[in-house]
This record gives structure tokens, sequence and C-alpha cells, in this order.
């Protein structure tokens, strides 16, 4: 499993925009970067490139595993990477225990990955509704639920608690910190602080 | 994770599980809300029975075109609900996720392909028989309609599928996709029709069908990298 996330030299523009040249960086299994910046910054672009959604100008992302073996980026990203971006990736017309399962299924569940999925984020008495009767931090709930339910080392997180109530952001900060125990990896953009010691990176700084 | 309990570890899919599971979806998402499939074979019925309102129901004048006009048809209802294939999944997120399972984009593009016939492709040569009776075609041939329209809808899907993922992003994606993708219908209208007059004059159909297969066969092959290519530039 990925232990080691490594950035080398690595630049990234938007159209015409350069938004960061030269990054380097080392994250270890238990780190959490937590990434702020300006709107713009580039933020959930450097999520997008090391989830492999978008190509970078120049250098490169790398994952390691526990003794120091370079892993697939491809198979390091289809199995060890949850990308939750600032779209859920629900289907409105579907129900929410439909969703879940789906997410659960198609990125590889434990045994009880969906019910402890359900539980860790209370989404019982949403299961049997469609998600587009689900509020927005409800629908962000369930999205949450394949990080449960479906373990993988490397969370990719951009925004994740802007629709949370106070409650679920404790939950989802708990969540968090049982992930870092089990050695996993978590990169997440944020505007307000994490209650969680964090590695910051700031991104409007490396202009 | 060093010392995770048995029911606590992940189990990958696999080809055969992450496949079930993805059909299953796409299969859902087209029959789910709108019927999709319906409205398809809607417009269908349509197109073939205004015809013989608008060119006279004379047989003499509608039977050597009846064929051609069926296929035409056909090729026009399997474009309309491609704008949806890869757009929905766009616009909410969903692409991001299936980017990251364990199957490859080329195997996603390929499912959703596959999801597309079944889901429109099949009920559309269901009643391709029906259009192409209203049409005044003999009733002797419907079953070969039946089977024309069955391995044709196959490569409107794939090339349809290819359509829809280079249109993504577009501005008025759905009329893109018809541009793009009506000019790449014109084999498979031209074989199956074909092999509809030959059956007519009753001339062996083989060498129609067997081009029309051969066809398909290509789009099922080149449809797949070309879509992923699409789908991973739009995403980009």
């Amino acid at each position: 499993m990925i232990h080691t996330l490594t950035l080398s030299d690595l630049t990234i523009s938007r159209g015409e925009r350069r938004l960061f040249h030269s990054l380097d960086l080392t994250l270890r299994a238990g780190e959490v970067l937590a990434l702020t910046g300006a709107n713009g910054a580039g933020k959930t672009s450097l999520l997008r490139t090391i989830a492999g959604l978008l190509r970078p100008d120049a250098g490169s992302v790398a994952f390691q595993d526990g003794d120091g073996n370079p892993l697939d980026a491809r198979e390091a990203r289809g199995r060890e990477t949850h990308f939750l971006g600032h779209l859920d990736g629900l289907k409105g017309g579907r129900t929410a225990r439909e969703e879940l399962g789906f997410q659960c299924d198609w990125l590889g569940h434990t045994q009880y990955g969906f019910d402890h999925a359900v539980e860790a984020f209370g989404l019982k008495p949403l299961l049997d509704l469609e998600v587009r009767r689900l509020s927005a931090g409800q629908r962000r709930r369930l999205a949450m639920g394949r990080l449960v339910g479906s373990p993988r080392a490397l969370w990719l997180l951009d925004e994740p608690m802007a629709p949370l109530d106070a409650r679920w952001r404790e939950a989802f900060a708990e969540q968090m910190q049982r992930h870092l125990d089990a050695d996993g990896l978590i990169v997440a953009a944020v505007h307000d602080p994490l209650p969680l010691p964090t590695r910051a990176l700031d991104l409007g700084s490396l202009k | 994770m060093s010392r995770r309990a048995a029911d606590q570890e992940p189990r990958p899919p696999g080809l055969r599980g992450a496949t079930r599971v993805l059909l299953e979806r796409e299969l859902d998402l087209a029959w789910g809300g709108g019927g999709g499939p319906l409205l398809a074979c809607g417009f269908f019925a349509c197109l073939t029975a205004i015809l013989p309102l608008a060119a006279g129901g004379d047989p003499r004048t509608l039977g050597p075109v009846a064929g051609g006009v069926a296929w035409l048809a056909l090729a026009l209802a399997s474009l309309l609900s491609l704008e949806r294939l890869f757009e929905r999944d766009m616009e909410d997120g969903g692409l991001d996720l299936l980017a990251l399972g364990h199957l490859s984009l080329e195997q996603v593009v390929l499912i959703k392909a596959l999801a597309q016939w079944i889901a429109v492709g099949l009920p559309l040569a269901l009643t391709a028989p029906v259009a192409a009776l209203a049409l005044g075609l003999p009733a002797s041939l419907t079953p070969l309609v039946a089977l024309t329209a069955l391995i044709g809808g196959a490569g409107f899907a794939f090339t349809g599928a290819l359509g829809a993922a280079l249109a993504l992003g577009a501005k008025r994606g759905g009329l893109l996709i018809a541009v793009v993708v009506l000019p790449l219908f014109i084999p498979p209208v031209v074989f199956g029709a074909g092999a509809l007059e030959r059956a007519a004059s009753s001339q062996p159909v083989g060498p129609a069908l067997a081009l029309l297969c051969a066809y398909v066969l290509f789009a099922a092959v080149i449809a797949p990298f070309a879509g992923a290519a699409a789908v991973r530039n739009a995403q980009g």
C-alpha cells in the first residue's frame, strides 16, 4: 500500500496562467497536508494532479510502499486513492442506498464496509431517499461514506468540511484521525484549519 | 493498517465484478427517470409513421425506399440519448469516481457503450419490425430487420459513445454529437439497408451482414481508446 507520496519539481498551469512551479514535497503515512491559499491558487488543481486527472506541465507525482519501492502510478490511483472533489459524484435520481452501494462496490469495499459507512456518517435515515431530496451536507456525508466503506490509503479531499454542520465536522475529524492512525495519508484543501495536527502548504506563497 | 482483521481487508471487485456493477448502474440510469429508451422508440415510430403520410401511402413509391428510411430513422433515434452518456457524469463529478476505480478508462467507455446498446439499441431493434411493417416491407423480412437493427445498434452505440466523449464539455453538446457521429453512421446504414434490399430481391444477405459485423467490430476496437483519450482530455 501507499506509504509515501512524493511530488518532485511539479509545475501546473491552467490555461495561460502558471499556478505554481517547482513544488517538491514528500508526505508519509500518518501525515495530513493542509493546502491553503486564496481562491484560484491551485489547491484543486494540485489535488487533481495527484489523482492523475490533470497532467502537470513538468515534474512528477510518485508513490512508494513501506520499503521504499516505487508503486505503479495507475495501480496506486486505481486501488488506493480516494478523490473527494467539491462535486459529490452522486446521481440525483437514485436512492442513497444505491449510490453508496455502487461507490463501495466500484472502489472495492470490506466485508461490512457499507454498514460501517452508514454508521460512521449517520446515513441510516437517508438510505431510502432519492439523492436529489438530500441537503448539501447530507449529500457530502453520503459521498464521504465511500472513504470508510472502501478503505484506501491516500485521501485527496477538496474542502471536505464546507457543507457540514459542527456535529458532523467533529465526526469527520474523528474518521480522519482513525485513518491516520491506520497509517493513511491525507491531502486536504481547506479554508478553515482542520481540527488535527497538520502540515501546512500555502500555495499562494509559491508563485 | 498492518494488522487489519480479515473483515477489514478491502476486497477488490475484480474485472467481472466491476463490470457488472458499472453495467447495472448504467442500465439503471438509462431506464430510471425520464425513460430515455422509450423516448427513442417513440421518436423512431413517429419518424416512420410520418413518411407514409408525407409521401403518400402507395406501396409502389414506399416499397423501394422502405428499408433505407427505416435505417435512417434508426440512426437518428440512436442519437437521442447519447448526449447524457458522459455529460451527466461530467456534471456531477461521477467521472472522477469512475476514473479512480479498478478498471481503466478504456474499459469504462466500453462498458458504457455496451450499456447504451442494451438500453437503447435493444428496444429499438424490437421496435424496428413494427416500423418496417408500417413502411410496407413484406412481413417475411421482419426477422431480418430485427437482426440487422440489433447488430447495427451495437455499431451506433460504440461510435455514438466516441462522439459523446468527444463532445464533452462543449456547449450544445447534443448538436455537436449529431454532426460528429452522423457521418460515422453512414456505413452501418448502407450495409443494413443493403441487406434488406438484397433480401427483398431474393439475393443472399450474407455479404451485407458480414460488412455490418465488420463495422461493429471496428467500432468496438476504436471507440474505447479514442473515447478514453477524449474523456481524459475533458477532465484535465
